[in-house]
């Protein structure tokens, strides 16, 4: 069972409901607080487990992938702009990670994709890019958009 | 009328005011007892201290877990520190307040003051008004702009979940409470104020209204947690004012970096639905 909520910690302020990129964290009707609503659809990818400022979600590996005993817990601090990892192993054994998340102040030196070229025909039809999908090779031209498809964006939580 | 005690000119007799303050105390209790023995919350509680104990670098003692218990109280307790957001912290603080000073005052009033031939200090039945006015300002703030449903998940703020009985009954008797302070004594007012704090006191085994009491033992556990070491297995903060984090090769490339590097994603509110 991939992300769970320790139910102590959460305070209900909506950041992992917000990030989830599957929409599968809610609010539970009951205690006001975050669930994860279909732990089958989660693929971990931590999402919610960064976001939240209390830290009170917790990854529980597949059991195929990561056998029970162990533990991955992480903290991502914006304001340092660090992450740090601790693996603890079945065993005993810890591992202590730490990384940047960026090397530029957030919101300075964001790379634009629309002031670069997209690829010519040459780059299309050269080894890299000739098994991409249509819209990656933009043989169509410009950016694909929602806008562009005709779609539209629908206010709210539909599940 | 913020200054006159509203208890002083009902005509109901003392004693069934008092019993009633007194069973409402005691529904508190047998409400939270049961709410623990049903969530099973000391046993979790419990078993996460011994979880804590076991993978501990460093014995914490007596008089240390007393200095934590202190700076608990001080700072989730009184200050409600736990929270992130402003927002939210101030809505809590009114309505914490608000409501230890409502009920405070109501228990004084009904105990030392219940009739007109004992004449109220103003101050205490302004405190009561100004208690009820605290509930109602903060209260009213949360249902409708912060309330973590409404806010981040986009559902309309008249849905009504089992979430919502503490929050509702403590607005219906702050809101009649008021209410029938200012019309004059109307007992169709105070039947719903009635109505609403025995609401609001019978419901704790179904509503958040534990969440005082559970909050608070959740805090002091987390402090227990960085004081003895393990943390709950979470990494240590980083420190990059500190060399033996800054020269490490991971961090080679934020050498050159601001030390604050600003707010991230967390300057904007959790609200893309």
């Amino acid at each position: 069972m991939p992300t769970f909520v320790y139910m102590t910690r959460c305070d209900g302020c909506g950041h992992c409901v917000d990030i989830c990129p599957s929409d599968i964290m809610h609010i539970d009707t009951t205690t006001r607080r975050a669930y994860n609503i279909e732990p089958n659809m989660c693929w971990e990818c931590y999402s919610c487990v960064k976001a939240c400022p209390h830290h009170a979600i917790d990854v529980r590996g597949y059991a195929d992938f990561a056998p029970l005993g162990h533990s991955v817990r992480v903290i991502r601090e914006e304001e340092k702009g660090t992450i740090a990892w601790k693996i603890t192993f079945r065993d005993g054994r810890e591992k202590s990670f730490l990384s940047p998340i960026t090397t530029k102040p957030w919101g300075q030196e964001i790379p634009q994709l629309s002031n670069v070229p997209g690829p010519s025909a040459e780059m299309r039809k050269s080894q890299l890019l000739y098994n991409e999908p249509k819209y990656i090779r933009m043989d169509d031209g410009d950016l694909n958009t929602l806008e562009s498809n005709g779609l539209e964006m629908k206010e709210g939580v539909y599940y | 009328m913020l200054t006159t005690n509203p208890f002083s000119e009902l005509p109901i007799s003392d004693f069934i005011m008092q019993a009633y303050v007194v069973l409402m105390f005691l529904m508190v209790i047998g409400g939270t007892i049961l709410d623990t023995i049903h969530k099973k919350s000391a046993q979790y509680f419990f078993e996460n201290s011994e979880k804590a104990q076991k993978s501990a670098k460093r014995s914490v003692g007596g008089g240390e877990k007393m200095s934590l218990a202190i700076k608990t109280v001080a700072s989730e307790v009184l200050t409600s520190s736990e929270f992130a957001s402003s927002r939210r912290r101030m809505s809590h603080l009114l309505t914490m307040y608000g409501f230890v000073t409502f009920v405070a005052m109501t228990a004084i009033l009904i105990f030392s003051y219940p009739t007109a031939a004992t004449p109220t200090p103003e101050i205490l039945s302004t405190l009561w008004h100004v208690g009820a006015a605290m509930i109602a300002l903060g209260g009213y703030w949360f249902w409708f702009f912060i309330r973590v449903d409404v806010s981040s998940e986009g559902v309309s703020w008249y849905r009504l979940t089992r979430a919502d009985i503490f929050i509702v009954s403590l607005l219906t008797t702050s809101t009649f409470a008021l209410l029938w302070s200012w019309s004059d004594k109307n007992m169709v007012l105070f039947a719903l104020f009635i109505v609403s704090s025995t609401a609001l006191f019978s419901t704790v085994l179904w509503s958040k209204f534990a969440h005082m009491f559970f909050k608070p033992a959740a805090a002091y556990q987390k402090r227990v947690t960085k004081a003895d070491g393990s943390r709950e297995n979470l990494p240590e903060l980083a420190d990059r004012s500190n060399p033996a984090d800054t020269d490490r090769h991971s961090m080679e490339l934020l050498k050159d970096a601001p030390l604050n590097m600003g707010p991230g994603i967390k300057r904007e509110a959790p609200r893309h639905y």
